[in-house]
C-alpha cells in the first residue's frame, strides 16, 4: 500500500445510536449508509465497491440497490472494517473500482433481524473452552489480564483509570451514552463480572452503525468535507480460542498488524497525534499501548493512571468514550473509525487541538484478529 | 449442578483420541516427530512445522496457573462464582479448564501454582480433564 493515495470522503453513524428496538440490522445498515452517502454527496448508484460484516455483501448490495464490480465480506469481528478499508484502498489503488461504501448495523442490544450468537460443539471452542463454563465474551477476553497485570506490576487502580479516563471524553459527547463522572472507587465497588474485570471495565450493549466512504485520493477534493487521507494499514489473525493465543502479555495480531501499519504509514508513534483503541474491555487499552509500540508494557497502566490518555493528555485515546462509555453495539471498530475521522475532520465533540494523524486500532473476536489504520489529514 | 444443561464437546475424527484418553483417565497430547513440538488442540499435522508425522502421547498432568477469571454470571449447568483457568502443562502447551478441590477466590487461586490433572467425567462419552492443586 502506497501512502495516502487513497481517502475517506463520507462518513458517518446512524441517525441514532443506543436503544433502536424498531430498527432491523439490516436497516441499521442501510441508515448508515444512506447518512454516509448524503455526507459525501452521493447515490447508491455512484458506488462500485461494497464491504460489510454481519450481513453479507449480496444482502446489502440488494438492499440498498448497488450493483457493485467489487465487494469484501471479510467477517473477523469487530475490526472488520479497519481491514475492509485496508482492502478497499488496495482495491481503489488497482483500479478494481472507485468508490467503496463499507457499512455497519449492529442491533447488539434489541436483536431485532439478528441471530443469537452461538457456539458450535465440534470446533476447538466448542470442544475444549465452553465445556468449562465460559458464557460469552466478558468470560473470555479478560482470561489473559491476571497474567499481563503480574507481569507487567499493573494494579487494579491503575486498571479502573481507564475507565474513568474515557468517561471524561464521554462527557464532552453529546451522543455518548454515559456521561456521568467515574471514579476509581466507583469502578472497583461496581458489580464484578469476571474477576478481575467489574461492570463498568465492560462495554456497553447497544444498537447502531456507521458507514463509510472512500475514493482516491485524486478524487477526493471534488467532495464536500475534508479528505481523511489512508496513511498506512494493517492487519492479522491469530486464534479464535483465547487460550491458544502464542502469549497473555501480548497479541500476536495487534503486534503485526500495527507495526505493518506504521511501516506503511512511515511513521513513528511519537508522530501519533489522536489514538483510538478498541475497548470492549478496560484492559484492551494497555494492551494497545503496547503492542502498538507506544510504549513498553510495563510503562502503560502508569501511562493511563498519570491522565496522559485523558483530556488534556499528551496522548488523547478513545475520544468518543469508547466502548466503554459511548457506544458498543457488538463489533465496535466502526464506530473508532468514525472518531478518527471526525478528529481528522476537526469535528469531533471532543476534539484534539492541531490533531494531524490519527491511528484507529482494531481487535475482532477477542485477540483473534486485528486491524489498524493509520489517518492523515494532510497529503 | 444440572449437568444435562452443561455445554458438551462433540468430538470430530481428529480430536476422537483426546476425548477417549480423557475418558481412560489420561491427558493425550501430540508430538510432531519432525521438529519434536508437543501441541493442542488435537489436529493429525504438526501446527509448528507442517508434518504429517505426529504421534499421540500421555501427558505428565504436572501444570501450572497461568491466568485466570473468576466468573460471576454462570453458564448452564455451573453455579457462580467459578474460576474458568488456563494452565501451563509441562510438555509445553496451555489449555483452558476448572480448578477443583480449591476455593474459587483469588486468595487461594494463585498464578504460578502448581497444578495436577484429574478427570470429571460428565456422561458416558464425554470425560472433562480438570485440575487441582498438586498434592491436595
Ligand atoms: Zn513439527
Amino acid at each position: 500500500m502506497r501512502r495516502n493515495q487513497v481517502a475517506v470522503v463520507g462518513a458517518a453513524e446512524t441517525t441514532r445510536l443506543g436503544v433502536i428496538p424498531d430498527m432491523s440490522q439490516i436497516q441499521l445498515h442501510a441508515d448508515a449508509a444512506l447518512n454516509t452517502l448524503a455526507d459525501a454527496g452521493l447515490k447508491p448508484g455512484d458506488i462500485d465497491g461494497l464491504a460489510c460484516a454481519a450481513e453479507t455483501p449480496t444482502q446489502l448490495a440488494h438492499y440498498l440497490g448497488i450493483t457493485p464490480t467489487w465487494v469484501d465480506g471479510t467477517h473477523v469481528g469487530g475490526c472488520s472494517f479497519m481491514i475492509h478499508v485496508r482492502h478497499a484502498a488496495a482495491a481503489i489503488e488497482t483500479g478494481l473500482c472507485k468508490t467503496v461504501l463499507i457499512t455497519h448495523g449492529e442491533s447488539g442490544r434489541s436483536l431485532i433481524g439478528k441471530p443469537p450468537r452461538s457456539v458450535r460443539a465440534d470446533n476447538f471452542e466448542g470442544q475444549f473452552e465452553a465445556p468449562y463454563g465460559t458464557n460469552g465474551r466478558p468470560t473470555q477476553f479478560p482470561i489473559p489480564l491476571l497474567r499481563f497485570m503480574k507481569t507487567y506490576g499493573i494494579t487494579q487502580e491503575q486498571l479502573a483509570m481507564v475507565s474513568v479516563v474515557q468517561r471524561e471524553w464521554a462527557a464532552k459527547n453529546p451522543r455518548a451514552s454515559y456521561k456521568d463522572k467515574l471514579t476509581v472507587e466507583a469502578v472497583l465497588n461496581s458489580r464484578m463480572i469476571a474477576y478481575p474485570l467489574r461492570i463498568l471495565q465492560c462495554c456497553l450493549v447497544t444498537d447502531g452503525g456507521g458507514a463509510l466512504i472512500l475514493t482516491s485520493a485524486d478524487r477526493a477534493a471534488d467532495f464536500p468535507h475534508k479528505p481523511v487521507y489512508v496513511l498506512g494499514t494493517g492487519e492479522s489473525v491469530e486464534t479464535p480460542v483465547v487460550s491458544q493465543m502464542e502469549s497473555f502479555n501480548s497479541s500476536r495480531a495487534w503486534r503485526v498488524s500495527g507495526a505493518q501499519a506504521f511501516r506503511e504509514a512511515g511513521i513513528t508513534p511519537r508522530d501519533v497525534d489522536h489514538l483510538m483503541i478498541y475497548d470492549a474491555f478496560a484492559h484492551l487499552p494497555l494492551y494497545g499501548l503496547c503492542d502498538l509500540g507506544f510504549m513498553p508494557p510495563e510503562a502503560t497502566g502508569e501511562f493511563i493512571a498519570n491522565r496522559n490518555t485523558a483530556p488534556g493528555g499528551k496522548l488523547p485515546v478513545n475520544t468518543n468514550g469508547g466502548g466503554l462509555s459511548y457506544m458498543h453495539s457488538g463489533m465496535y471498530g466502526m464506530y473508532a473509525l468514525q472518531e478518527s475521522v471526525r478528529q481528522m475532520r476537526g469535528i469531533a465533540p471532543a476534539q484534539v487541538s492541531g490533531a494531524r494523524i490519527s491511528v484507529c486500532h482494531g481487535n475482532g473476536d477477542m485477540f483473534g484478529a486485528a486491524g489498524t489504520i493509520i489517518f492523515s489529514n494532510q497529503r | 449442578m444440572n449437568d444435562s444443561a452443561r455445554a458438551k464437546p462433540l468430538p470430530t475424527p481428529e480430536t476422537q483420541h483426546y476425548w477417549d484418553g480423557a475418558a481412560a483417565g489420561e491427558l493425550r497430547l501430540q508430538r510432531c516427530q519432525a521438529c519434536s513440538k508437543a501441541y493442542f488442540p488435537p489436529r493429525p499435522f504438526c501446527p509448528a512445522c507442517g508434518s504429517r508425522g505426529v504421534r499421540v502421547f500421555a501427558a505428565s498432568g504436572k501444570a501450572t496457573l497461568y491466568s485466570y477469571i473468576i466468573n460471576h454470571r454462570a453458564a448452564p449447568g455451573f453455579t457462580a462464582p467459578y474460576a474458568i483457568a488456563v494452565v501451563q502443562l509441562a510438555e509445553g502447551p496451555r489449555l483452558m479448564t476448572n480448578i477443583i478441590d480449591c476455593p474459587q477466590t483469588p486468595e487461594a487461586l494463585v498464578l504460578d501454582m502448581a497444578l495436577e490433572v484429574a478427570f470429571q467425567k460428565l456422561d458416558d462419552t464425554i470425560t472433562l480433564p480438570v485440575f487441582r492443586p498438586a498434592g491436595a
